[in-house]
């Protein structure tokens, strides 16, 4: 019998071309991880282009998965294996493998033809570039098709096994049976049989290799045992599948119908594809025209007494500021998502980035400000999304989400939340009609305490009122262009947004206490690293803490409490400093802005240094 | 029972704000007048309307009213049917509005075929603006922002929205009580998205553009009313008539006395007549007012609840769905 290795944790990457089914490789891989109990994060880091050439660096798409028997929050900085399906799947991942790491080729795909169109000028299997790592090969493609030759496949169907011959070794490479991912393929191509079975014999072919070939010799199957989770019921889930639920849910908990409105873009469409499925929740869906269209018949809905919903990422939400700007202005609900995106302008539409806050923030014209609320995590995105439906309703305002490319795709083992614990999310009910006033007046009698103004639908019995984007008299509801009325118009925007901050949690600290040297301030997706980083430091140091920001806007009224009980604040985010400019503004302090626009998530260890190398200077500051 | 509602409880109490001798006057008041006519109740319609002046309709309306953004009404009211389809949903837009900066909405809306009752209000100019030329400008007009004359071609409205695949439109004049509130009539029973073409005279930077057919000398020999299998036939002595000409696809005017067996008789389904209806040069033809194509068929609205898994209402519970895939318990 074989020997095995136990580890805590591992970190994986399959790597290959962008119609190699990576994507679908990883995500079987992880749902027999989570089945088994590990808890983990992945990564799906794939190319903007659909089917790049094959063969070339621009078309590789990866999957990455950390898996591991601890707490485990990010998809991991280096992996400790890679699966390379081609040259140009290795040329692009090597350089971020961890040193002695086990590297899986597809020997098959080492011509000298690939290995050109990879850039390679030498072969790197025996050029000594991959001295120091653990280089197993095989002939992935040929077995494959060796492994389904009697089922009578055209030999491009047959080709296409070949991510189940390798799911099947990889399987084999951390001791996991091939059963879960055999009944998916059962289910998945139960009216295909010819290709159900043929995928079948790839998995067991890939499987049974690791067993029978000499690859034992090279490779010790890793074990990693389960994770210990709180008690409860879980599975697994997308953050664009929880925030799908999670609108669902607060459509639930407000009693209300949900009209989801969005025009196709990445990395945001998952979410009108997630919503599609919930109809017999009340959800209905419309892909409209484009994404002006989209959030005018999202506010449509809103005005007709449904929660409006709209979704994008960066350029889409230019297109959409004039309505959001009316939204407010009508007093109306919405929900605004942008699943954020590398930018400026079309930018790297696949990539992860912050780089919006600014846009959500300020980016309308006039005096517009709005509720901004960010999630930090897959599971995250579900209460997110209740939050904003509840801010949304209860002062009669849009809310922004900010969620980003990342996030809707990663995957992460979630508790099932307790629905019936989830407070009812209260509206703005429309009123008995008070006839000492005009209809007018009654649709605009605010709540003095939230700034919410009567949500009254068509269809109401003598309520019927007019709502526009010009400028209402305060009290009467009519139009007005008086000055001193739009001033004071303008204060009830400003305060109805304040306001929100009377409702919502106190900031809590994640790590550490709410005084101190250094505070890390984060917000977003990169809760994971940060709360890695933070907490590797505190092993040795215990000056630093770290507070993760789910409100932005307005932040909560502790906030400034808490960042003047320390010396310093730093501000890591992916974009180039936006939240320390809104903390500087708002707070004017100066903190440590650290900064990543790669397109890739940060990595726990470079947070680490940065975070050291801060309390390092503090420190000398003092010697000083 | 309660008395029935007349056009004066569906007016508010807004001062209305039109340039005095505006074509829009003569609209809201038959507008109004219809809706009483045809039994509509305050509560269960409401108006939707872009920038311009036409979209402050809704401001004079007493019903439910939404003044939305340059453009996008079709947008917004298409929303609101889609959660409210009981709801009887008008759209009042222009020139400018709905084909320029709202064309693509107001393509799409057609093309669904969203039960929107939808009124253009064509002056051929921007009016809120102050007078620059519009896309239904005729060549040559002199504006503000065309001092030498505009030189693009204008879009005839009524070919787009059949060419967008409009089920219903209908053509009237702002000050033609008859003939517009027949239309009104027509587009509020047609199911799916109906469109209104109304001439309207805008006083102050375009007036008496419509002269050519609406004054008064005017009004017989180039006017043609169509009715519903009724022969095309018009003029002060009922001497002129539409026939096809087969040789050049197009239609010509004839005299009924000597081509009785040529003229044609209106067909509302006919697609291919409508659009030359619609096209007709002036002055050597008349401008074709009425209802110039109709075709029944299911609104998207009610394609849609139709559709849709529950018909938008809530037959399941998040508890079940959220359990809709793998689960495992720890203890």
């Amino acid at each position: 019998m074989t020997s095995k290795t136990e580890l805590e944790s591992v970190v994986i990457r399959l790597a290959g071309d962008s119609g190699d089914g990576m994507q679908l490789m990883g995500s079987q891989f992880v749902a027999t991880t989570a089945k088994l109990g590990n808890d983990f994060a992945t990564f799906p880091d794939y190319p903007a282009e659909i089917r790049a050439p094959v063969g070339t660096t621009f078309g590789v798409s990866a999957y990455q998965v950390n898996l591991g028997s601890v707490s485990i929050t990010t998809a991991g900085d280096e992996p400790q294996v890679l699966v390379a399906f081609n040259p140009a799947a290795l040329k692009v991942n090597l350089a971020g493998v961890a040193k002695g790491a086990t590297i899986l080729l597809n020997s098959d795909a080492f011509s000298s033809r690939n290995l050109t169109k990879a850039g390679y000028t030498e072969d790197p299997r025996t050029s000594g570039e991959l001295k120091g790592y653990n280089v197993v090969e095989a002939e992935i493609g040929r077995l494959t098709l060796e492994a389904v030759k009697d089922l009578g496949l055209s030999k491009s169907d047959a080709g296409r096994c070949k991510n189940l011959w390798a799911l099947g070794l990889l399987l084999w490479m951390f001791d996991r049976d091939t059963t879960m991912v055999a009944d998916w393929v059962s289910k998945k191509f139960a009216k295909k049989e010819v290709i159900r079975d043929a995928n079948l014999a790839a998995l067991r072919a890939g499987h049974i290799y690791g067993e029978a070939s000499e690859i034992s010799a090279y490779v010790t199957p890793i074990t990693v045992k389960a994770a210990t989770f709180p008690p409860g019921e879980y599975r697994s889930i997308m953050g664009a599948e929880a925030l799908a639920l999670g609108l669902a849910a607060a459509a639930e908990k407000a009693d209300r119908k949900m009209m989801f409105c969005g025009y196709p873009i990445t990395p945001a469409s998952a979410l009108l594809h997630r919503l599609s499925q919930l109809g017999e929740l009340g959800v209905g869906t419309f892909q409209a025209e484009d994404e002006i269209a989209a959030v005018c018949s999202a506010i449509g809905a809103a005005f007709g007494g449904a929660i409006g919903v709209t979704a994008s990422s960066g350029p889409g939400i230019a297109l959409k500021a004039e309505a959001i700007g009316l939204a407010v202005n009508t007093e109306l609900p919405l929900i605004i998502v942008n699943a954020q995106r590398g930018g400026p302008s079309t930018g790297l539409p696949t990539k992860t980035e912050q780089s919006d806050l600014y846009q959500a923030v300020y980016g309308r014209n006039g005096d517009t400000p709005i509720p901004v609320v960010a999630t930090r995590s897959p599971g995250d995105c579900f209460y997110v999304a209740i939050e904003a439906v509840r801010i949304a309703l209860r002062h009669m305002t849009p809310v922004i989400i900010l969620t980003d490319g990342y996030l809707q795709n990663a995957a992460e083992p979630w508790e099932i939340p307790d629905v019936d614990a989830i407070e009812p999310i209260a509206s703005n009910p429309a009123p008995a009609r008070d006839e000492s006033v005009e209809r007018q007046q009654q649709a605009f009698t605010r709540n003095p305490d939230t700034g919410g103004r009567p949500w009254i639908a068509p269809g109401t019995l003598d309520l019927m009122h007019r709502i526009g984007g010009i400028e209402k008299d305060i009290v009467t509801g009519h139009i007005s262009y008086d000055g001193d009325n739009h001033s004071a118009m303008s204060d009830l925007r400003a305060n109805k947004v304040k306001s929100v901050a009377n409702f919502i949690p106190l900031q809590e600290m994640e790590l550490g206490e709410k005084t101190g040297r250094l505070l890390v301030i984060g917000w977003g997706s990169t809760y994971g690293p940060l709360y890695q980083a933070v907490k590797a430091v505190r092993e040795t140091n215990k000056d630093v803490s770290y507070a993760h920001l789910t409100y932005i806007q307005p932040f909560p009224k502790n906030l400034g409490d808490i960042i003047n009980g320390f010396e310093q604040v730093m501000v890591p985010e992916m974009n180039m400093g936006q939240l320390n400019t809104l903390l500087k503004d708002r707070f004017s302090i100066d903190p440590i802005s650290v900064t990543q626009v790669t397109g890739q998530p940060f990595r726990i260890s470079n947070l680490k240094k940065k975070i050291t190398a801060a309390l390092k200077d503090m420190q000398q500051g003092e010697a000083a | 029972m309660t008395a029935p509602l007349t056009h004066k409880d569906f007016t508010t109490s807004q001062e209305v704000r039109w340039c005095p001798g505006c074509g829009d006057y003569a609209i809201l008041r038959a507008v109004t007048k219809t809706l009483a006519e045809i039994g509509a109740t305050r509560e269960n319609t409401a108006f939707v309307s872009g920038i311009g002046c036409s979209s402050r309709f809704p401001y004079y309306v007493e019903s439910f009213g939404f003044h939305t953004i340059h453009g996008r009404a079709p947008a917004v009211a298409t929303g609101l049917k889609l959660t409210n389809p009981e709801l009887d949903v008008w759209v009042v837009t222009g020139d400018g509005d709905g084909l320029s900066i709202g064309g693509n909405h107001l393509l799409h809306a057609l093309r669904r075929n969203v039960d929107l009752n939808i009124l253009l209000f064509n002056n051929e100019i921007y009016g809120l603006t102050k007078g620059q030329y519009s896309p239904t400008s005729r060549v040559g007009t002199r504006s503000p922002s065309s001092p030498g004359g505009s030189t693009d071609t204008p879009l005839i409205p009524g070919q787009f929205a059949i060419g967008a695949g409009s089920k219903f439109y209908a053509r009237a004049i702002d000050t033609d009580k008859v003939g517009l509130g027949e239309v009104l009539t027509a587009s509020h029973a047609h199911k799916g998205a109906s469109m209104i073409e109304i001439y309207q005279n805008c006083i102050v930077y375009n007036d008496n553009v419509f002269g050519g057919f609406t004054d008064k000398e005017n009004v017989k020999n180039s006017q043609l009313k169509l009715v519903n299998g009724e022969p095309m036939i018009y003029g002060a002595d009922q001497d002129k008539g539409l026939a096809f000409d087969i040789k050049t696809m197009a239609l010509k005017v004839v005299d009924p006395a000597k081509h009785a067996d040529e003229i044609l008789v209106h067909d509302e389904t006919n697609k291919v007549i409508a659009q030359l209806l619609l096209g007709m040069p002036r002055p050597e033809f008349p401008v074709a007012l009425g209802v110039i194509f109709r075709q029944e068929s299911d609104s998207f609205d009610k394609s849609y609840y139709k559709n849709h898994v529950s018909g938008m209402k809530r037959t399941g519970s998040i508890k079940d769905v959220l359990r809709k895939t793998t689960t495992w318990k720890v203890d």
